[in-house]
């Protein structure tokens, strides 16, 4: 007969009686983890391709710091081009009572060239593209920055020096960015608009954008020419390359999700291991019952193997469907987060999803099956013959080519998925120890209870092996939730808390020089004692020791000292050492030196390669000005005061124009000093720290809760390894089930057996999980916040409970038959 | 009509089959494994029940003990009556009345011999159980391998623990299942002695299926079965 018959009828057999359900439970979940995961990606990444135009705004756009002129606005101007401009730049917005840091893009006539603004129509409540930009006189508002303002169409909105109507919400902007850190309200108004605001001045920070499109062929000469002529701080963006930004956060996004979605894929793969070996362990001694009757061993590998295979095929093909399905739901969130209509999906993560099945499959299921060829026939005869355990190094070697090939793959380097695949390793053996050493303690515990409870406990101990692979992987998954969970919550508030609390809650930028003494009388006013305003002249490097200096000064790999080289950065003067800068090399300057000094913070100084007594040159608005460098400084970013890489000694800035900057506390009490002081200087920026705090939150929130998603593939399979270890003792908890019951135990002692044999499963998983992520807590608190280890015992119980919980529920539903099934069952059955 | 087990005579017996039947339903018909099987065995009395492979000899034991019912008919074991309980209700009677030996000794694999042996006592709720279990364990030779998991000792230090077990409730009835099957001649020769030992020191019932007509001829009496019939008691 056809072996692929003979298969399919095993197939169909044993998906009936159950035996292969963990098998193609485990490879849907690895499977779904992964093209979810892949889809989104996907689909994303074709929006992109797709909308890059739309994207930009128009075909091509130079990018600048300063106004585009000269060459590059000749060039745009050619036959066959269309061009207009953009602003942007940040500036407080007031609607009646509420005030807030607003993002400013100034539109010019045409904008976008391509795409266009989608505007809430507020006589029909529905949605319309808009004709051009807004009128002069009158802003458009983002919808979430109008309820942020509690503004609605027809308000007045305060915006520097003017008072524009709004005229319409922006529900979708043709280049709006991917910006995650960004929940500032957009405002978008006439480029003719923006003189009489006032908030476009010397030191002011602002970005500008020449956006031309056109016939393909003058775009191309206009390309061609701007890489040509860039100036410094220009970039040429064209639609092959739109977004960057975007490109670079959806590729970030795809690498670390992917991996994260592996870490269920390692977790199902030794769900795959444990059912198989028990799915090749129920078919012994039907194969050596085929081999007495004449099967050869080809015969026996294409019917165990082709079963695998179907079985694989369908386990990919519901994985695919699942995962289909799921990233259906999550498409409007996707389209709001990324402000794009999304395209379908394509056949890449069908392919991948296949492709990732099919290997753990063949990886970690197909040994002990292919094992069963060489079951002696002599079998049928002397039960105890047994001969069919594959070799452990081969199981092992194969498990783990499997699993290096699918990282390789999905972290995109040979070096990156080693280190992944060490990690994981390296992660499941501390988490396999402390699982260990916690079963021998309970093994001592275990003595001094009674009846189920021992008995449940026994059983944890007894089966030590299966219990360490069941302890870690549940522990894995948790690990990961809880260490998620523990960073979003526990050590955000812990950092908020640990600012000193004479640490300044407002930055106020954007100060005029002629602003400088009304704006101090009016913070004395406010109980704001002794602000410093700090000069901030914006500056480009010119030279180094007499040598120009520019970004091709430096090799590729240095991109830090590429781009510092290239954009402005802020110079400021200052006459004394703050307690927050130290000084690590050279002397800082007394009095006022008869020459410009400056003094450099010590990584800005080691990235762009000075060294004291070096002389730099900058241009600062056309002009030159240089100093020596005298002193190296280690800053305290974290103090919250006003901060430069690079100052110069008293009075040698004197000459030059720039805005001032300074940080000051204000009283909680005040809570009307930011509207009254933006409403006597309209141009000031007020940075609210606790905003920003608060921003930072929602924005860790947000992106946790999408690795959050993706870790739950991996609790989920954590507990497919439970279920698939409980199944691979099922005969035995059957046996053991049938002869309590025989010794006069009720159903209901058998049932707290389980419940303690699952409750410590799932109590350790929780411990396992809860050192293992307060451990690594611990090391990012230090590394990354650079604060004290401290443990948390609440995590600790988030841990246990979560695990107990889950074990419980999966072992119990897992051997449910044990109880339910009569003794004499039990016995005739398995005694044999 | 009263319940037999009011009756004097109910009192002094151990166990009652009255007209047990067992069919099961198969695609061709109904297979009937027992039929009519009725007899009484008085308190003390030792048993065997003997038959061919097939006769219904286990399915018999397993109507006796309570660890299935009878299509038809029921049993009384120390005056209750099996069938009248559900599953749960059973238990509580067999952990209560009833000791088992089985052929495949049905040790706990994760409990050492000691706990093995106090499992029943602690399933039955009872306070010390550490004490007896280890009397028993030293009255079967075995006072020293009590922390001894089972795939640590021999088939027969196995049935050793195994007669403990059954011993240590003191039941009322004591079933065996071919308790020497398993066994070496020696060794189960070595097994039957104690089991007889223990029998006659506790006053116990005992029922006992067995191929072994040796075996069977060591008890008082014997039910011949054939064909689920009973041919001779």
């Amino acid at each position: 007969m056809n072996r692929t018959v003979l298969a399919w009828r095993q197939l169909r057999r044993d998906l009936a009686s159950g035996d292969v359900r963990i098998l193609l439970a485990a490879i849907v979940l690895a499977v779904m983890a992964v093209t979810s995961v892949s889809f989104i990606t996907d689909r994303a990444e074709r929006a992109l391709a797709l909308e890059a135009n739309r994207l930009l705004g128009g075909d091509a756009v130079v990018r600048g710091d300063a106004p585009i002129e000269g060459a590059l606005r000749a060039a745009a101007a050619a036959p066959g081009l269309q061009v207009t401009e953009t602003l942007s730049f940040p500036s407080m917005v007031r609607a009646g009572e509420a005030l807030r840091l607003g993002e400013m893009k100034a539109l010019g006539e045409g904008f976008p060239l391509r795409g266009a603004f989608r505007l809430l129509d507020p006589a029909t409540g529905g949605e319309r593209d808009a004709d051009g930009v807004p009128e002069p006189g009158t802003l458009w508002l983002s919808r979430a920055g109008a309820d942020l303002l509690g503004a609605k169409v027809g308000d007045a909105i305060g915006v520097g020096n003017s008072e524009l109507t709004l005229a319409a919400l922006v529900v979708q902007e043709p280049d709006a960015a991917l910006d995650y850190f960004n929940t500032a309200p957009r405002v978008f108004i006439n480029l003719a608009d923006v003189p009489a605001t006032g908030l476009v001045q010397e030191g002011s920070r602002i970005g500008y954008r020449l956006v031309v499109a056109g016939e393909s062929g003058a775009v191309e000469q206009f390309t061609s020419f701007a890489k040509e002529n860039l100036g410094r701080g220009q970039r040429l963006e064209t639609a092959g390359d739109a977004r960057p930004e975007i490109r670079r956060a959806l590729d970030r996004a795809d690498r670390f999700l992917g991996l994260a979605a592996l870490v269920s894929v390692v977790l199902a793969a030794v769900a795959v291991a444990m059912a198989a070996r028990r799915h090749s362990a129920r078919h012994l001694q039907g194969s050596a019952v085929m081999r007495c009757l004449g099967a050869s061993q080809g015969t026996l590998v294409a019917i165990h193997a082709g079963e695998l295979l179907l079985l694989g095929l369908m386990g990919c093909s519901a994985g695919v469907a699942l995962a289909f399905g799921l990233q259906w739901a999550v498409a409007d969130w996707l389209m709001a987060a990324l402000k794009l209509s999304i395209p379908g999906a394509g056949w890449r993560p069908v392919l991948e999803g296949f492709g990732v099945g099919l290997t753990v499959l063949l990886a970690f299921g197909v040994p002990p099956v292919l094992a069963l060829r060489r079951v002696p026939a002599l079998r049928v005869l002397r039960r105890d013959l047994d001969s069919t355990e594959p070799s452990a190094w081969l199981v092992a070697l194969a498990g783990l080519s499997g699993l290096a090939l699918l990282l390789w793959w999905k972290a995109g380097s040979a070096e990156v998925g080693s280190a992944m695949l060490l990690g994981i390793l390296g992660t499941l053996a501390v988490l396999a120890g402390l699982a260990w050493a916690l079963i021998a303690v309970l093994k001592r515990v275990r003595s001094r209870l009674r009846g189920p409870w021992r008995y449940g406990l026994a059983n944890v101990s007894r089966r030590a092996g299966a219990s360490i692979a069941q302890v870690s992987a549940l522990g894995l998954g948790l690990m990961a939730l809880l260490l998620l969970t523990f960073v979003r919550t526990d050590l955000l508030d812990r950092w908020r808390n640990a600012l000193p609390a004479d640490a300044p809650n407002r930055f106020i930028v954007n100060v005029q020089p002629d602003q400088v003494a009304p704006v101090r009388e009016f913070l004395a006013g406010q109980g704001v004692v002794g602000p410093v305003l700090y000069p901030m002249i914006r500056a480009r490097l010119l030279e180094v020791n007499g040598k120009a200096v520019s970004g091709d000064s430096f090799p590729e790999e240095r991109g830090r000292a590429r781009r510092m080289a290239e954009r402005e950065f802020n110079l400021s003067q200052v006459e004394s050492l703050r307690a927050d800068n130290e000084v690590t090399a050279g002397q800082f300057w007394t009095g006022v030196p008869a020459s410009p000094e400056l003094s450099v913070e010590e990584e800005f100084a080691e990235t762009l390669g000075w060294k004291l007594g070096d002389e730099v040159t900058f241009d600062i608005a056309g002009s030159r000005f240089s100093g020596r460098v005298t002193s190296l400084r280690k800053v305290d970013w974290e103090s919250f005061r006003p901060n430069f890489f690079v100052v110069a000694s008293p009075g040698s800035l004197d000459g030059f124009s720039g805005s001032h900057i300074t940080a000051v506390k204000v009283p909680a009490e005040r809570t009307r000093f930011t509207a009254d002081l933006v409403a006597a200087y309209p141009n000031l920026s007020v940075v609210d720290v606790d905003a920003v705090l608060d921003q930072v939150r929602g924005t860790v929130e947000q992106v946790s809760t999408v690795v959050e998603a993706v870790f739950y593939f991996s609790l989920a399979a954590g507990v497919l390894v439970l279920l698939a270890a409980v199944s691979a003792s099922q005969d035995e908890r059957l046996l053991e089930g049938g002869v309590m019951r025989v010794l006069g135990g009720s159903r209901r002692q058998l049932r707290w057996a389980q419940v303690s044999e699952f409750s410590a499963i799932g109590l350790l998983s929780g411990l396992v999980a809860a050192i293992a992520a307060t451990v690594l807590a611990g090391v990012i608190a230090d590394l990354a916040f650079d604060l004290p280890w401290t443990a948390n015992p609440r995590l600790a119980a988030t841990g246990a409970a979560v695990g107990t919980l889950a074990a419980l529920v999966a072992g119990l539903f897992a051997t449910r038959g044990v109880v339910n099934t009569p003794p004499s069952v039990t016995l005739r059955e398995l005694q044999g | 009509m009263a319940d037999s087990h009011d009756s004097p005579v109910a009192i002094s017996q151990a166990l009652r089959a009255e007209g047990l039947g067992k069919r099961v339903p198969l695609p061709t018909g109904e297979l009937t494994i027992l039929d009519g099987v009725g007899f009484t065995i008085a308190k003390g009395e030792a048993v065997a029940i003997v038959g061919a492979s097939g006769s219904g000899k286990s399915t018999l034991l397993s109507l006796l003990a309570g660890l299935d019912v009878p299509s038809e008919g029921r049993v009384l074991l120390d005056g209750e009556a099996l069938s009248a309980l559900d599953e749960d209700g059973r238990a509580r009677v067999r952990g209560e009345k009833v000791g088992f030996v089985f052929q495949s000794f049905q040790l706990l694999p994760s409990l050492t011999a000691l706990e093995n042996v106090m499992l029943p006592l602690e399933l039955r709720g009872d306070d010390d159980a550490e004490g007896p279990a280890r009397a028993i364990l030293s009255l079967v030779g075995l006072g020293e391998r009590l922390g001894h998991y089972p795939r640590q000792l021999s088939g027969g230090e196995q049935q050793r623990v195994a007669l403990a077990r059954a011993f240590v409730t003191r039941p009322a009835v004591l079933f065996a299942d071919e308790p020497t099957g398993n066994l070496d001649t020696t060794t189960g020769q070595a097994i039957v002695e104690l089991l007889f030992r223990l029998n006659r020191e506790s006053g116990t019932t005992l029922v006992l299926v067995t191929h072994d007509e040796r075996l069977a001829a060591r008890c008082g009496r014997i039910l011949r079965l054939d064909g689920g019939r009973l041919v001779s008691a």
